[in-house]
């Protein structure tokens, strides 16, 4: 099994530890064996342990160490956002965000929802079970 | 004793910094026209002589003084402050009552009265809470927001709610079998008009949100894999 996504300046990172976790942020120069210079848009350049970043799929093309307006136009024309938010990893971590933000309310709403759902589905069930019985 | 004002005068010397005034002893003398006073009095700076107390009845001895001295307890002049009402409980906010005969009961707080406590309604209709008194302390309060504002909740203070005190009937003998079968005690008629005023215009803006009567309805509890310290309310 080889590896498949590499430590590279332009690669896209999901910090796991720490005060910016859940963030995406672009490697942008490695420092030795361990750390790395990561940037992000809404965020000062600074470094991180690898051990804190998650690689992703996704990579731009950008010079080493490039000014905060470069690495930002990079992002935009390789259209990080909507890559990682299309993704099925984006994805997973949205619906998570969403069910750790909901109300008692909510969550009630959502209950009657899926008694709802699991009732239709059983009608059909049923209807299919008759047809082929028949 | 000179007559107290009733407002203080600020101090007609500002502090340069502290202990250092802006102005020396002459100046501050000329200031406060103590010399105005003085020529109004003739040179002299007015004083007034004690008046004459009519003299006190001698005091006879007590009849009774215990042996040591006995102390006397320092004065408690601390006077206690309303509860604070926590910042996520608005009136109109959706309550989870966390003890009593309704735990689990999601309720429609109404307003803090005097004592502290809450004031709250089930609606009675809904879930079978009437207008009741809870404690801050034994509730949670959801981030669901009813509108409360054709609710007249000016009547309802704490002696509202007081327990009704029972004449204290003497006990014969024979009376003793008979008292075990007081009749229950009924609600009386104009509380149950209260709670159908305050509940009519409640029903109303509550039907109009899809859902939740049934969630005012159900009662709340807590399911497997639920964490109280991540859940949002």
């Amino acid at each position: 099994m080889p590896f498949k996504r590499y430590v590279e300046i332009g690669r896209v990172a999901l910090v796991n530890y720490g005060k910016d976790y859940g963030k995406l942020v672009v490697i942008v120069d490695v420092i030795d064996q361990n750390r790395a210079l990561v940037d992000a848009p809404d965020m000062v350049r600074g470094q991180m342990n690898f051990k804190r970043l998650t690689l992703t799929d996704i990579k731009i093309d950008i010079p080493r160490v490039p000014k905060k307006k470069t690495l930002i136009e990079a992002m935009d024309k390789a259209d990080v956002k909507n890559k990682w938010e299309n993704s099925s990893w984006g994805k997973k971590l949205i619906v998570q965000k969403r069910r750790a933000s909901l109300n008692d309310f909510d969550r009630f709403k959502i209950m009657l929802a899926k008694i709802k759902r699991a009732g239709v589905v059983r009608q059909e069930l049923a209807k299919l079970k008759k047809e082929n019985a028949s | 004793m000179a007559a107290k004002r009733k407002t203080p005068v600020k101090t007609r010397n500002p502090d340069l910094i502290r202990g250092v005034g802006k102005y020396s002893r002459s100046k501050m003398y000329h200031k406060r026209g103590l010399w105005a006073i003085k020529a109004k009095n003739g040179g002299v700076f007015p004083r007034h002589d004690p008046k004459s107390k009519a003299p006190a009845a001698a005091e006879k001895a007590p009849k009774f003084y215990p042996a040591d001295d006995v102390k006397k307890p320092l004065p408690n002049k601390r006077k206690p402050k309303p509860t604070k009402l926590r910042a996520s409980i608005t009136p109109g906010t959706v309550l989870i009552l966390l003890a009593g005969r309704f735990m689990g009961k999601r309720v429609v707080f109404l307003k803090q009265l005097t004592s502290g406590l809450l004031l709250v309604t089930g609606p009675f209709k809904i879930n079978g809470v009437p207008l009741r008194r809870v404690n801050q302390s034994y509730v949670i309060a959801t981030s669901t927001k009813v509108d409360i504002s054709g609710v007249n909740v000016e009547k309802f203070v704490d002696k509202y709610f007081a327990k009704e005190v029972q004449k204290k009937k003497k006990k014969g003998e024979g009376e003793f079998f008979e008292a075990e079968k007081e009749d229950k005690k009924k609600l009386p008629e104009d509380k149950k008009e209260d709670q159908k005023a305050v509940d009519g215009s409640l029903i109303k803006s509550i039907e109009g949100v899809p859902d939740l009567k049934a969630y005012l309805a159900a009662r709340f509890s807590l399911k497997s894999g639920m964490k109280p310290h991540e859940l949002v309310f």
